[in-house]
């Protein structure tokens, strides 16, 4: 490691503990005094309002206390940017609202702001630190993640290894195209209207237990993965586990890719595996009045079906 | 249609809003004919529970006739007249396949939210907050219901709707209570709390073969019913020392099971109602389990303490030393409503039970704001209250 990377590495670590106190100070204030901090930052100090400051208060303390126990560790700096986005579109609305100090909440807003882009740069420096040892490649993120799915496990290998049938439960994924040679062509729609491409080999496919691929050089994203299908103990069913690495990103991708597989990687494949077990198990995506919005939205029926895209496949 | 809508703490309205849709292929639209406010909507009147929306369609009891279903759903046509039970359940995860509906593994499309909270998540609720799926409750016109080939059941015209319409949540609730104290011959239970569900929870007991019920509230309209209706003695919290009490009453040794079916927003008079409320004014813990540790300090040793009352989050100062060195154990869960319907419609198509005495308020939809404020207050000796949405 050069003289540089280490000042630069001790930079970051000292950030990191910084924002881990930060955590823990904010979700402390949260947590004990939602009042006085809605207050402070100009938002209208309603009953609601305070239960979910609280909850945002438990959410950052255990990123607080997540960041300070393992320093190293990129995911507890990822959670605080997710917790961020979600402070950020929460001051956001309030913005819109007549009711608040539009002063206040904007100071609030830039100082959010400022401490995302903290997060975001720590996060990453942190990521790519982890996964550049030991691998040839230098990889950004890395994720794991496993569901039980109560069907055999050639029946989950089978609907997975239908590629074109992945965007049923894969959100961001537009459309998979085979095109011959154990190549397909993946289609992804990123926010404001940007579609990323790319292309990608199998790397390897043992019929009801593994599969694994990574994607071709000039890829928009350029990522590798696998997934495994065990057989669960006891009659559960299919023990799925899936590995993703995704380079870094750079350029015009980074931001998209950013918001594509979510500040935190793993959830966003989560949510995806929760929606495979949905439609392996009950035959579709399951919706509810606000889940079939983005964001947050009350629990109400939708003014029109037409324009959600429900993602529908046949009931089996 | 017109629907009850959660518009802040204390604050509900009757709006208009869209009528519900077909969204996935299992679903049917029921066109609601009768419903019913629970103890467990006053959690969220009360703003105890965090994640609800400005616009959320409030109520999970709920019954009705189907109007319309999705191409999915085999078992039902329009004009059927069905009970709609309070949790979501796909009918085919390991959760499901084991009875244990109100965890079904599918039906709560924002698990990721519940399981920040409270490590994993249960099913979708209607009705009950978005940490249980941000479902539109059933306290409107109409209601889309999901996974309609597996929740709702059909029920026979020769029953009314005030007779049946309990199968969506308090009867199945105040039994699996009672069933979770596994009675034996002879047995002394215990029942905390003498609103609907403690209600049904005292008859239950006595249904499952208790040999006596001891009932604890301080409403005595309350007490009343639960004496003249459900056979049990009663005990009025303020005016007598219940631990004492319940010693006196079982030679010491206590009752062989305690039903807890008061949950977080428990009452007490004097210091300890005052501790509590400190403590979950600074968030210190969330709820208030005063009649969780009175029913665990109460309970025999070797006994079982039932909890049908519904806590959110944290709390404190759990007896642990008591419930660990006396060999207790602890049952509890949101009710796995669709194990019970079949059983207990049965029950009261045979007449051995009639819910509905518990009955005390008929009201609109339209009035559904004014149903809340008095049954909050326990005013006009409130008990339940039925909305009639058409
Ligand atoms: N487990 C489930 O699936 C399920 C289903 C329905 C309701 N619930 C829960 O059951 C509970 C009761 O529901 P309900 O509709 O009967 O509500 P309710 O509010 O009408 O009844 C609660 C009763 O408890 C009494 N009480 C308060 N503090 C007490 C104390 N310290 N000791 C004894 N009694 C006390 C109150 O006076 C009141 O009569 C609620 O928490 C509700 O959320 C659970
Ligand atoms: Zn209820
Ligand atoms: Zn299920």
């Amino acid at each position: 490691m050069s003289e540089r990377e280490n000042e630069s590495g001790r930079d970051v670590s000292q950030i990191v503990r910084g924002l881990g106190w930060f955590s823990i100070g904010l979700g402390l204030a949260e947590i004990l005094m939602p009042g006085k901090l809605s207050r402070l930052i100009g938002i209208n100090k309603e009953e609601n309002t305070l239960a979910l400051l609280r909850f945002y208060g438990f959410r950052e303390l255990g990123a607080g206390i997540g960041i300070l126990s393992q320093p190293q560790e990129p995911m507890w700096l990822w959670s605080r940017v997710a917790g961020d986005v979600v402070d950020l579109s929460s001051l956001l609305k309030a913005l819109n609202s007549e009711e608040n100090d539009n002063g206040k909440l904007l100071g609030a807003l830039l100082a959010v702001a400022g401490v995302t882009a903290l997060d975001v740069y720590c996060a990453e420096q942190l990521s790519a630190a982890g996964s550049s040892e030991g691998r040839g490649q230098r990889m950004s993120a890395q994720a794991t993640e496993t569901i039980l799915i109560n069907r055999e496990p050639d029946e989950v290998y089978s609907y997975w290894h239908n590629y074109e049938q992945l965007p049923s439960f894969m959100k961001y994924i537009e459309s998979v195209t085979l095109t011959g040679e154990g190549r397909s062509h993946w289609v992804a729609k990123g926010p404001g209207g940007i579609d990323l491409e790319w292309d990608a080999e199998t790397t390897e496919e043992r019929p009801g237990q593994f599969l694994s691929w990574r994607s071709l050089p000039g890829a928009d994203v350029h990522h590798a993965g696998s997934v495994r299908f065990d057989k669960a103990t006891g009659g559960r069913g299919t023990l799925l586990r899936v590995e993703m690495q995704y380079a870094p990103p750079g350029g015009r991708i980074s931001a998209t890719l950013a918001k594509l597989v979510g500040q935190d990687p793993g959830a966003q494949i989560k949510e995806d595996l929760r929606r495979l077990k949905q439609v392996i198990e009950t035959g579709e995506v399951v919706a509810s009045d606000a889940s079939i919005h983005p964001g947050m939205h009350p629990a109400s029926p939708p003014e029109r079906v037409e324009d959600l895209n429900l993602a529908l496949s046949p009931v089996s | 249609m017109k629907a009850n809508c959660w518009m802040g703490k204390r604050d509900l309205r009757i709006q208009n809003v869209p009528d519900p849709k077909i969204l996935n292929k299992r679903d049917a639209i029921v066109r609601i004919t009768a419903t019913a406010i629970c103890g467990s909507d006053l959690h969220l009147y009360n703003g105890m529970v965090p994640t609800m929306e400005a616009g959320d369609v409030m109520g999970h009891e709920f019954m009705g006739v189907v109007e319309e279903t999705g191409p999915g759903v085999k078992n039902l046509k329009r004009g059927d007249r069905v009970v709609v039970p309070f949790p979501i359940a796909c009918g085919g995860c390991w959760s499901c396949s084991h009875q244990m509906y109100s965890l079904c593994e599918n039906s709560n499309p924002n698990a990721g939210m519940a399981e920040k909270l409270w490590g994993h998540s249960g099913a979708g609720i209607f009705g009950y907050s978005h940490l249980t799926g941000g479902f539109a409750g059933g306290q409107a016109e109409y209601a889309r219901v999901p996974f309609a080939d597996v929740g709702p059941i059909k029920v026979p015209e020769s029953l009314t709707d005030e007779q049946v319409l309990f199968l969506s949540d308090i009867f199945p609730t105040g039994y699996m209570g009672a069933e979770m104290c596994s009675i034996q011959p002879g047995d002394t239970i215990a029942v905390w709390g003498c609103g609907p569900v403690g209600q049904l929870a005292i008859k239950s007991a006595y249904l499952l073969g208790a040999e006596r019920v001891i009932a604890i509230d301080r409403f005595p309209a309350r007490l009343r019913m639960a004496h003249d209706k459900g056979g049990a003695e009663t005990l009025h919290y303020e005016e007598t020392d219940v631990l004492e009490a319940l010693q006196e009453a079982t030679g010491g040794r206590g009752p062989d099971a305690c039903i807890d079916a008061v949950g977080l927003e428990a009452h007490t008079p004097g210091i300890v109602h005052a501790y509590d409320r400190a403590k979950q004014a600074m968030m210190l813990e969330s709820d208030r389990p005063i009649a969780l540790r009175q029913a665990v300090m109460a309970c025999r040793n070797g006994g079982t303490v039932s909890v049908i009352g519904v806590y959110g989050g944290f709390i404190d100062k759990f007896p642990m030393g008591s419930f660990m060195n006396r060999s207790l154990t602890m049952r509890t869960g949101q009710t796995h409503v669709h194990r019970y319907l079949k059983p207990l419609l049965e029950r009261i198509e045979k007449g051995e039970i009639d819910p509905s005495y518990i009955i005390t308020h008929r009201l609109k939809l339209d009035e559904a704001p004014e149903g809340f404020a008095k049954f909050l207050a326990k005013d006009d000796d409130c008990i339940k209250v039925v909305l009639k949405p058409h």
